[in-house]
């Protein structure tokens, strides 16, 4: 693995490596070369198997985080490449020509984080929410709270008794 | 955004206004939602008059519920070991049926997204009158692990009438058995009225389901 990586990093500027097992490891990587490295690893490497895709929202930084987990069947390693990218106007270059299913993974992150992929096929169509008009719901300065409380009628009664307190009064009452 | 304008939004192509070529060659136009769907408001499911045969119907529309078997939550798994030998809940005449038009008890089996409300909402109206609407889970009560969910709905009594609550996460299928003896005793009583409650109240109902889906593109009532 570690030699593995090591080759890479010739080819592409790595500026970070994080080995997490002896077969998985997270390499970052630039924007820019996210695209030629996912075609690289896929046609001469053998990660022909896409894992998943998933973004994390670094909101005091500004910045969404995407990483896509590849699967190499035959030498059973998993590589994960993390790109940074900035958070106001997200947009990344989509790669659902290499995988199909890639087309699903960024539909779900356009509409939950608002990442826009242009050229992904049906990206702009929504997945789960139908005619929402806030802010994506993944980002982390939507209130879940908040929005759910002044949407779907909460029950009241979710209060919380001082168990000393209660016991107190239902056992000893009179004084 | 006037209300009419998110109508336009959402309606599929189907559902415009459009202009067709009918057989003998005239053009003419149509509006989907005005002239494919009724727009008659429901009417309310008066019991018969004379009690004894009332009593008599009671008993048979207890004897035989059929449920829709449409699983919305995590709680659709417990209705495959409900309807099976080990629980076998046909030997109570309770059986599942497959459209929402040849059933009369809808399971609401736990956490209701707003896309599925949608949906439940639709096949709840195409049931046939009596119906029942069995609550299955805290998430239908009070929202349970998902209250303060973006996307999950809290209250289920607010967008459709509720005969029968079964409490817990999740209640096994005695539970539901449980439930189901339970309708059938109310049904028995004559005070399982609740789609008639529905009916009563549609536009507190339609006002509660409309704040929820914004993309409503369906007709208020349809069947």
């Amino acid at each position: 693995m570690k030699k593995f990586i090591k080759d890479l990093s010739f080819r592409f500027n790595i500026t970070e490596i994080e080995y997490q097992r002896k077969n998985l490891a997270f390499v970052s990587v630039d924007k820019e070369s996210v695209m030629q490295m996912l075609s690289y690893l896929r046609d001469t490497e053998g990660f022909s198997h896409f894992v998943l895709m998933t973004a994390v929202d670094w909101i005091e930084d500004g910045i969404f985080q995407l990483t896509y987990i590849l699967n190499n069947p035959t030498k059973k390693i998993d590589l994960a490449i993390r790109i940074k990218i900035l958070r106001e106007n997200a947009e990344m270059y989509s790669a659902h020509h290499l995988w199909n299913q890639v087309a699903t993974y960024q539909r779900e992150l356009k509409e939950m984080f608002g990442i826009n992929f242009p050229g992904s096929p049906r990206v702009n169509e929504s997945f789960l929410l139908e005619g929402w008009d806030n802010i994506p719901p993944m980002r982390r300065d939507f209130d879940t709270k908040k929005y759910s409380e002044e949407t779907y009628f909460p029950r009241p009664g979710r209060g919380t008794n001082d168990p000393a307190q209660h016991m107190k009064i239902k056992l000893y009452p009179n004084e | 955004m006037k209300e009419t304008d998110i109508h336009d939004k959402f309606l599929h192509e189907e559902n415009k206004k459009r202009e067709v070529i009918a057989p003998d060659g005239s053009i003419i136009e149509i509006d989907p939602l005005q002239d494919y769907f009724c727009d008659a408001r429901p009417q309310i499911n008066e019991p018969f008059k004379i009690k004894v045969i009332e009593k008599f119907l009671n008993w048979a529309r207890a004897e035989s519920i059929w449920v829709l078997g449409f699983g919305t939550g995590c709680g659709s798994i417990e209705i495959p070991p409900l309807v099976t030998p080990r629980f076998d809940a046909f030997r109570y005449g309770v059986q599942m049926r497959a459209t929402p038009r040849q059933s009369n008890a809808f399971i609401i089996s736990g956490y209701l997204s707003v896309k599925t409300l949608k949906r439940v909402i639709r096949s709840y109206e195409q049931m046939q009158s009596p119906k029942y609407v069995i609550a299955l889970g805290s998430c239908t009560i009070n929202g349970g692990m998902y209250w303060d969910s973006y996307n999950t709905i809290n209250r289920l009594d607010h967008y459709l009438p509720v005969d029968v609550y079964i409490a817990g996460c999740m209640p096994r299928p005695e539970a539901l058995l449980a439930g189901f003896m339970k309708l059938k005793e109310l049904i028995k009583a004559g005070k399982a009225e609740k789609a008639n409650e529905y009916i009563e109240n549609l536009d507190w109902y339609k006002a509660n389901q409309k704040k929820i889906i914004r993309d409503w593109n369906m007709p208020d009532y349809n069947w």
